[in-house]
């Protein structure tokens, strides 16, 4: 089972929002401080290297 | 500034050679009297090597230098007769707290593992470690000839010697000898000499060491800062050492002028600012370091072998300068002495530089992950890193992240050539190319530890009493047979865990006490066999 690349959110619309509205009112540093430590959180449940190692490839390129 | 620590001052004594003129052969010189140029010289005598030290100084390491030696070299020193001298005089610690601003972040304990005679890590001043083993050196003044102000200036390597010019007070002279152990130091020499290239990463970022008296309540734990308020957008680091000294880094970056920041207008508020203004204390050194992350390109050339920062010089986060130069040691010379004695072709040399290569990589690259970590290069690897701190006050996930420097564990020779692929099935992490674990063990009635039952040569451990022979032999190889719970008893029941050792398990064990091949079952060929391998046939 590699990296899950299909539509797996159930509501795509709430998700996105909730995102956005969570950083409405920060500035630059603060969304990227939050960015960065919600990519380790994420990254850290996933926990497969292969997995994580494929997905930074896909988001670098 | 005040000195807990009186340097000795070793006398220069002319030698014949020089005094007669007369150009000699040595079978062994080596270039330094450092810690690890000491080291290989005691190493040598308890081999049966004769050696000389040339050291262009007359005393012990001066200035903030080492400060942590970790398990394993403590084990290699013990059997050099100078661990027991060091532990006691060291400090031992086990906690860490790593703090980010004004916040701990979290806090960890070395747990040490029960059931070895060596401490994970002792902190002691690099000096008295040199001290220690001076004197040591000095009892063996039947096998070394240890010689102040004796200067390497230049050598000229020909088939199976290597001729050297050396300086002293009474002009040069010329000496020859069979082998040279190069431990002349992160500038040294001989590298240069034999055109070798010492290549790999300079940190752009500047470090102010300081060692500093102060009798302060401060616990004997490491304290590491990340940004604190006191340093903004920098590190610091608080360690104790012995006398009451304490070793203080503070990152500077790259800007710093090295000249004024090690003015005391300048350090004092410094220091001050970390310890508290009402905390009274005197410098004793302050110096400043840029480091980097290098090494040579082959740890052996011809009949010229390079150890400790000679061949690789790491960043200290981790503190493994020392720490591995001791094991590159370890490594080099029991393989010297049988291809001195024509036991073995000096390809097994090779192989000295196949697994401390491999070591010096393995090192270099902890030593750069940490440096990264404590020094972001880029915007986004400062916030990753800024993440991931405020992340581990509340979350243990986070905290395996943080990298203040990772302590110095030796790097198993997993793919030596020298190693015999296993062939059955084993727990444990005792696979071929590790060092052996120590346990507690009872010899003769008396309590004892595994590693100083050991010896100098090859060892067949087995578990269970079988078989009869006490050495086995190859050519001019032997290993002497160790029984477990028949010459030696497993006192705790930890050799068997730390081994699996199952009834019947045999272990192969080389002159470096690392694994060399291990089997379920006592037979003899295959034995023989690892046997060759392990020395290079
Ligand atoms: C700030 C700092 C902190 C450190 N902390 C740690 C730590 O906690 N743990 C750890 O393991 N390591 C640590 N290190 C690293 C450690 O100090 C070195 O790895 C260690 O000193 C290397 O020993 P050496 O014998 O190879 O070289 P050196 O100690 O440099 O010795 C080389 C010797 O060779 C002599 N010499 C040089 N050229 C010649 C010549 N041409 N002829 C004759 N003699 C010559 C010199 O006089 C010297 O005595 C630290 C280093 C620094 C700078």
């Amino acid at each position: 089972m590699g990296l899950n690349l299909r539509k797996n959110i159930k509501n795509p619309d709430d998700f996105y929002q909730e995102l956005i509205d969570m950083q409405r009112n920060m500035n630059d540093d603060e969304v990227e401080l939050m960015n960065a430590k919600l990519i380790l959180i994420l990254c850290n449940h996933i926990g497969d290297q292969e997995i994580l190692s494929e997905a930074m490839r896909l988001a670098r390129d | 500034m005040l000195n807990t620590y009186t340097w000795p001052e070793y006398a220069y004594v002319q030698s014949d050679e020089q005094r007669n003129n007369q150009v000699k052969r040595h079978p062994a010189i080596i270039i330094g009297a450092g810690l690890i140029g000491l080291t290989a010289a005691l190493e040598c005598a308890r081999h049966g090597i004769r050696s000389i030290i040339l050291d262009d100084n007359n005393t012990v390491s001066i200035g903030s230098r080492a400060v942590c030696y970790a398990k394993r070299p403590l084990e290699i020193l013990d059997r050099l007769g100078v661990a027991d001298r060091m532990v006691e005089k060291g400090i031992s610690w086990k906690v860490g707290k790593v703090f980010f601003k004004e916040n701990l972040a979290y806090e960890f304990d070395l747990l040490p593992e029960e059931g070895h005679k060596m401490p994970a890590m002792i902190n002691l001043q690099q000096y008295y470690c040199e001290e220690y083993l001076v004197d040591e050196v000095l009892r063996h003044s039947d096998m070394i000839d240890l010689r102040w102000k004796h200067k390497v200036i230049s050598l000229t390597q020909h088939d199976d010697y290597t001729s050297l010019q050396v300086e002293t007070p009474d002009g040069v002279f010329a000496m020859e000898s069979d082998w040279l152990i190069a431990c002349d130091g992160a500038n040294s020499k001989t590298r240069e000499l034999v055109h070798a290239e010492f290549t790999g990463k300079f940190f752009q970022d500047r470090f102010l060491i300081a060692d500093v008296v102060m009798k302060a309540n401060f616990p004997t734990e490491r304290w590491f800062w990340f940004d604190p308020l006191f340093h903004r957008n920098q590190s610091a680091l608080l360690h104790k050492q012995a006398d009451d000294v304490w070793r203080l880094d503070f990152q500077m970056g790259w800007d710093t002028d090295p000249k004024e920041a090690v003015k005391p207008e300048n350090v004092m508020p410094l220091i001050k600012a970390m310890l508290g203004s009402d905390v009274e204390f005197d410098l004793e050194w302050v110096s400043i370091y840029q480091f980097a992350c290098r090494r040579i390109d082959n740890f052996r050339y011809g009949r010229i072998v390079f150890a400790g920062d000679a061949a690789h010089q790491v960043s200290p986060f981790g503190a493994r300068g020392a720490n591995t130069g001791i094991q590159d040691i370890d490594n080099l010379i029991w393989k010297l002495k049988l291809v001195m004695d024509g036991k073995a072709s000096d390809q097994l040399l090779d192989s000295y530089n196949e697994e401390r290569a491999f070591a010096a990589d393995d090192n270099l690259l902890n030593s750069t992950r940490s440096t990264d970590f404590i020094t972001p290069k880029s915007k986004g690897s400062r916030i990753f890193r800024n993440a991931v701190l405020e992340l581990s006050k509340k979350y243990e996930f986070a905290r395996p992240l943080v990298n203040s420097g990772r302590l110095s564990m030796p790097t198993p020779y997993i793919h030596s050539s020298l190693n015999t692929v296993d062939e059955d099935d084993f727990e444990g992490a005792m696979r071929p190319g590790t060092n052996c674990a120590d346990a507690p063990i009872v010899v003769d009635g008396k309590d004892g530890w595994l590693l100083n039952n050991l010896g100098d040569g090859f060892t067949v451990l087995v578990f269970g009493d079988k078989p009869e022979d006490a050495v086995i032999k190859s050519g001019d190889i032997s290993a002497k047979v160790i029984r477990i719970g028949h010459d030696i008893q497993d006192k705790a029941g930890l050799l068997n865990t730390r081994y699996d050792g199952r009834d019947g398990s045999v272990y192969l064990i080389r002159p470096d006490h690392h694994v060399a091949a291990r089997f379920r079952k006592f037979d003899k060929n295959k034995i023989l066999a690892a046997l060759n391998r392990a020395v290079g046939q």
